[in-house]
């Protein structure tokens, strides 16, 4: 089944205003809270019998996470929304963001009363014109209605919520540099731990998840835990919007239940564009490592089942490439990428990634050396592990996976000084 | 604080809840390499170097960022640990320079060192290298910023300690550079430690850039000789030539931190024009001559004059460089001579004081303590240009603390105030007195009848009670008079003030003074009022009665009253009017030898061996890092060979240590005595001509410093710091 959680006022007209979100049962949970049917040991009960787990990338159970909240510590405490978005191939968040912004600010008004916080922020990426206002309008929207504002319906528990637009940097997705940058401070991931829970916005509790699962959170408590399992699998709660992009008739966001065939959501998708041999997969966003075609058309679409396959189901971002890619090529933009978004502070990833990607780039210009491909190995295992944040680990697992099982083009290109596929 | 078990290396050790497991492992002398933690500076793990292996975690962990644990078994050398080092140690070197053998930092650079045990011989990288274009960031800092390995530690030092933001990191990824913001220059005080704090050669010390190697120099602890901290130093020297100065640690004085000003005043001993020879004025023109000959004649004249004005128209005044040897020697062969008129007080105008015995450096607590205050009241204290690292201690105690000021300047402050009042400059101790009564108020039965007599009809504000209120909350608190204070015409008023507010709100109280060596001069006697360690003296005449009244006949030890006094005009005119002048001088240049009959060549700072005692009463004795040129001679020989000639018995010192030994004697027989006023001084409206509206500029405080060339060209040089426009008067 589709667009059952987070787009499941798509099909209505102007989906995004509060009259169609309330029509699908929207706010009902907040309700509940308000008529004391939900109280927070229910919740976090539920949550975490959803199996929902983080659609920021890491895929950590979200309820487990909430619980990890110091609720009863005195004190301004935050709920911070991660709508980045930076992610290469992702673009679900802002679908739901610009199609049902109620339903996140549902979810996120439901985590400001389980952690007793009472102010959120949402920090947009800085391309999000469109959905900022979107959101803006819909906070009014929820504030007339008093979901947000003081006392929110009857209940003694106020809730604020901000929309933050970023400056454009991919790291300002990752959660402490974008605490850094809430804060107006250079987006720069800090040491962990301590973790936001402890030490986030100002120095104060914090908790960050990302907008498709804040925006999953209503839907779960409307129709229980159970529920929003079934429409997964095991460990896999849910459902999941996919962002397929590359070589497909039919690009765009699919949500589907965890656990489809990947063969399935290649068929929604349209098939491979024009009828071409599939070749590999990006299966999770860049950062995830590829897969090639007959692995992955063996897969299906949850964590466990793509992470045993050797890479990630992150973001959802699926990236189709069809048998005239060339890896070295797709290796050099991705590497090239995360040379220009690393934030710098760390050794083995400012100097790493800007090394993998030069050698990436000779290579492609038809200058590379018989050593060059053990080195880059070596290169990214040396940044593995050793960083601040995820970044370094982000920037090397795709060209490990490149060389894991694409070596024979680099070999190719390095000895003959072109495209193995190109020509 | 609780206590954990860990094992690092096999070695079994305690360490407290919370700490790093670095910090632990440095107590054990057991060395993790690391480039950007520094014990005190915030923790940031960017450099990664300091990677080791910790039982049961998959991977290596950085070692300055991760917290023992109860149990923890910690190996710095298995292999994981090993792997992890090289790994960032290769990443650190491919964008680096390796050209050592021309970089200024090249022999005593951590990246370097370290490269030795985890870099490989041959580069692995072959692409091109970055380079980032060097800034110019003023006269002290040298940089070469393609150096930098952005390990934060200079951004992280403005930042925390200084609480002004010089450098930062602008750029991201491989772009990031640090500097300075909009291409400034630095300018702070106390900017120069980051060059100790950078690990490689990204920021060096300009004024001995490219003079020397680590390895041909020597070292040589000593004294900072320019402010009442008395920070420890080594001066660096190869084979007798002054290299550089740089920070010897000491935890409860300056810990690892310099000022600039004790950083870069070495260069005055070469930058000014250095007197190699006892010279005589005849007939209007300098002749060198020996050393007798100069000597004979001083003598012969301070018989005369003494003789012939039974003692009242010759005087000593001690310079703020004067080592206690030299200001005891001085003041007793004057007396012996019979004489009572030496002073080394020429920025004073209060001496209401004088003659109560007191041998009080002070401060009657610990400098440390600044750190952990929790309300500090500065009186007249511009603590960033007087004493610059007192000013990083209060401003630690800010961090929880409250710190206020009574100052009436504009002051800059490096902190934040909770309260700040800003009399006019003839107001303070009125302002002042406005505490003392809202104190009292709060604490009626502390007073006694005279001093609740005193305060009778002075009113009180909000602002006042809040202030006392503060110090009386302060589980620890205190009350700082700066040098400002020593220099107001109601100076004893305002001491008195704080005496008395400290007792009725527990605090501690001190005041800071000028020059090095204040509290050493007064235990050595170098005041009209007393002799050495609070010894009864008939009262001779004070500075201020030296310089405006005249005199025949004058001695200056390393002094230039006719810059460093607060009546630098009346003080040239009476010093050009005099029959004879005798300079112990270091200097040929400036005004002195307009003035002077003679010129004796003494040793300069670290050229002579001796003792300042600090503000805190902490005696701290000092070896001759190198030997003065020429025919110069330490001061306290000179003196002693005067007074042979003089006739006089007991000169018979053989080194500098019997001279303060005896002195040490006379002190430890009295202790550290402070006799307390006994009436209150009385409360006067002075006239506002009369006040202090000029200081001494940060870098215009003594001979030395006026001739260290780097410190002159920077900005700070040419204001002073509380000048007539920032000083309030309406
Ligand atoms: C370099 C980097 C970029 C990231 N970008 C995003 C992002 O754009 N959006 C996002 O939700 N999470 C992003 N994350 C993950 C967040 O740090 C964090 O784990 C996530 O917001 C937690 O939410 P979740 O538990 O709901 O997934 C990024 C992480 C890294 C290391
Ligand atoms: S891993 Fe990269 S992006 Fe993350 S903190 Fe380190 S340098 Fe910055
Ligand atoms: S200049 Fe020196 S101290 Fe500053 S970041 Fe670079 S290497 Fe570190
Ligand atoms: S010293 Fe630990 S990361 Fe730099």
């Amino acid at each position: 089944m589709a667009n059952e959680v987070c787009f499941r006022t798509l099909h209505l007209d102007t989906p995004w205003s509060i009259d169609a979100y309330e029509s699908v049962g929207g706010y009902s949970s907040l309700k509940k809270i308000a008529a004391g049917e939900l109280c927070y040991d229910t919740i976090i009960d539920e949550l975490k019998l959803s199996a929902l787990r983080g659609r920021g990338g890491a895929g950590f159970p979200t309820g487990l996470k909430w619980s990890f909240m110091p609720r009863n510590m005195p004190g301004q405490k935050y709920v911070v929304c991660n709508s980045d978005e930076g992610e290469p191939g992702t673009f679900k968040d802002r679908d739901i963001l610009r199609y049902n912004p109620h339903q996140l600010i549902e979810g996120m008004i439901i985590a400001g009363y389980v952690m007793n916080a009472t102010v959120g922020y949402n920090y947009m990426r800085g391309e999000f014109y469109e959905p900022f206002a979107r959101m803006e309008a819909a906070i009014a929207e929820a504030k007339e209605r008093n979901y947000l504002g003081d006392n929110i319906l009857g209940m003694d528990f106020n809730f604020e919520l901000h929309n933050h637009l970023g400056a454009g940097a991919y790291i300002c997705g990752e959660e402490t540099a974008l605490i850094e940058s809430i804060e107006g401070k250079k987006g720069q991931p800090r040491f962990k731990p301590p973790f936001p829970a402890n030490y986030g916005v100002f120095g104060r509790p914090t908790n960050v998840n990302n907008t498709e699962s804040y925006a999953s959170v209503p839907a779960i408590l409307q129709h229980g835990g159970q529920w929003f399992l079934k429409l997964g699998k095991p460990n896999n709660g849910g459902t999941k919007i996919f962002s397929v992009s590359g070589h497909v008739n039919n690009p765009g966001n699919f949500e589907i239940n965890m656990g489809t065939p990947f063969k399935d959501l290649l068929e929604l998708a349209g098939g491979v564009l024009g009828g071409k041999q599939l070749k590999a997969v990006i299966p999770g966003g860049s950062s995830s490592p590829v897969l090639p075609a007959d692995i992955m058309m063996d897969l299906t679409m949850d964590y466990d089942s793509i992470g045993k396959a050797g890479s990630m189901l992150g973001s959802g971002a699926v990236m189709v490439l069809d048998e005239n890619t060339c890896m070295v090529e797709v290796a050099a933009i991705t590497a090239h990428f995360y040379y220009e978004e690393s934030c710098g502070q760390c050794s083995p990833c400012r100097e790493g990634t800007g090394w993998m990607s030069r050698v990436i780039h000779r290579i492609l210009k038809g200058d590379g050396r018989a050593e060059d491909l053990d080195n880059l190995d070596r290169v990214a295992g040396n940044i593995m592990g050793r960083t601040i944040c995820a970044l370094g680990d982000a920037a090397a697992m795709p060209v490990q996976g490149f060389l894991k099982h694409f070596r024979h083009e680099f070999e190719y290109m390095i000895e003959h000084k072109r495209s193995m596929v190109k020509g | 604080m609780g206590k954990v078990h860990i094992e690092i290396d096999g070695q079994k050790l305690e360490a407290e809840v919370g700490s790093m497991i670095i910090e632990v492992a440095d107590k054990a002398d057991i060395y993790i390499p690391r480039f950007c933690y520094h014990k005190k500076l915030s923790v940031a793990a960017n450099c990664r170097m300091c990677m080791v292996d910790v039982a049961n975690l998959p991977k290596a962990v950085p070692a300055c960022a991760t917290p023992v644990a109860e149990g923890m078994v910690i190996d710095t050398r298995s292999q994981k640990a090993i792997n992890a080092q090289k790994a960032v140690m290769e990443f650190l070197l491919i964008n680096h320079p390796l050209d050592c053998p021309v970089c200024d930092q090249g022999g005593e650079c951590e990246l370097q060192d370290l490269s030795v045990g985890y870099g490989d011989d041959v580069s692995r990288f072959t692409e091109g290298k970055r380079v980032v274009k060097d800034k110019d960031i003023g006269p002290l800092i040298a940089t070469d910023m393609t150096r930098c390995i952005h390990c934060t530690r200079c951004v992280r030092f403005g930042q925390e300690i200084v609480g002004i933001r010089e450098f930062g990191a602008t750029g991201r990824g491989e772009h990031m550079e640090i500097g300075t913001y909009i291409e400034e220059t630095v300018e702070s005080e106390v900017s120069a430690n980051i060059i100790d704090l950078c690990p490689v050669g990204a920021l060096t010390a300009k004024p001995s850039q490219f003079k020397a190697r680590a390895w041909e120099l020597r070292q040589a602890p000593s004294i900072a000789a320019h402010d009442c901290l008395g920070s420890n130093i080594f001066v660096h020297h190869r084979r007798g030539e002054i290299i550089r100065v740089v920070p010897r640690e000491n935890e409860s004085i300056n810990e690892v931190w310099l000022s600039d000003r004790d950083r870069f005043s070495y260069q005055g001993l070469t930058e000014g024009a250095r007197l190699l020879n006892p010279r005589i004025k005849r007939n209007g023109e300098w002749e060198d001559c020996d050393w007798q000959t100069a000597l004979n004649l001083v003598a012969s004249e301070m018989k005369r004059i003494i003789g012939a004005s039974n003692g009242n128209d010759f005087g000593i005044l001690m310079g703020n460089n004067a080592t206690t040897e030299e200001s005891y020697l001085a003041q007793r062969m004057l007396r012996k001579a019979g004489s009572n008129n030496i002073d080394f007080r020429t920025r004073r105008r209060d001496y209401t004081g004088d003659g109560r015995g007191s041998v009080r450096s002070g401060m009657n607590f610990p400098m440390e303590n600044l750190d952990t205050m929790d309300a500090t009241l500065l009186i007249g204290a511009d603590l960033r240009h007087e004493q610059p690292l007192t000013a990083l201690r209060v401003r630690k105690s800010t961090g929880y603390g409250k710190a206020m000021a009574i100052n009436p300047f504009d002051g800059e402050y490096n902190f934040r105030l909770s309260n700040e009042l800003q009399p006019k400059s003839n107001m303070l101790a009125q302002e002042f007195a406005c505490v003392l009564a809202a104190a009292d108020a709060l604490r009626p039965e502390s007073l006694n009848a005279e001093a609740k007599e005193w305060l009778d009809g002075i009113e009180f504000n909000d602002e006042h009670k809040e202030i006392a209120q503060n110090l009386i909350d302060g589980e620890a608190s205190c009350i700082l008079m700066g040098v400002y204070v020593q220099e107001h015409p109601q100076a004893e008023t305002i001491n008195w003030l704080a005496e008395t507010l400290a007792s009725v709100t527990d605090s501690d109280w001190g005041y800071m003074t000028q020059g090095c060596n204040a509290a050493g001069n007064k235990i050595a006697g170098a005041v009209p009022c007393q002799s050495a360690a609070g010894g009864k003296s008939e009262q001779g005449k004070t500075a201020k009665e030296m310089l405006t009244e005249g005199l025949k006949g004058y001695m200056l030890v390393n002094c230039e009253p006719d810059v460093e006094s607060i009546w630098a005009e009346q003080a040239l005119q009476n010093l050009k009017d005099a029959e004879f002048v005798v300079a112990l001088t270091s200097f040929a240049d400036g005004r002195v030898p307009d003035y002077a009959n003679v010129m004796l060549p003494i040793a300069g700072c670290y050229e002579t061996s001796g003792t300042y005692i600090n503000v805190e009463g902490k005696w701290q004795s000092f070896a001759a890092a190198v030997k003065a040129p020429g025919e110069a001679r330490p001061g306290w020989k000179v003196l002693r060979v005067l007074a042979n000639l003089l006739d006089l018995s007991g000169f018979e010192y053989e080194s500098s240590l019997q001279v303060i030994n005896e002195l040490r004697e006379k002190f430890d027989a009295v202790g550290d005595v402070r006799v307390a006023r006994k009436v209150p001084p009385p409360m006067m409206v002075v006239n506002e001509q009369e006040t202090n509206r000029e200081c001494l500029g940060l870098y215009m405080v003594d001979p030395l410093v006026r001739r260290a060339g780097a410190l002159q060209k920077t900005p700070k040089a040419s204001t002073h710091p509380i000048s007539i426009s920032r000083v309030k008067t309406r």
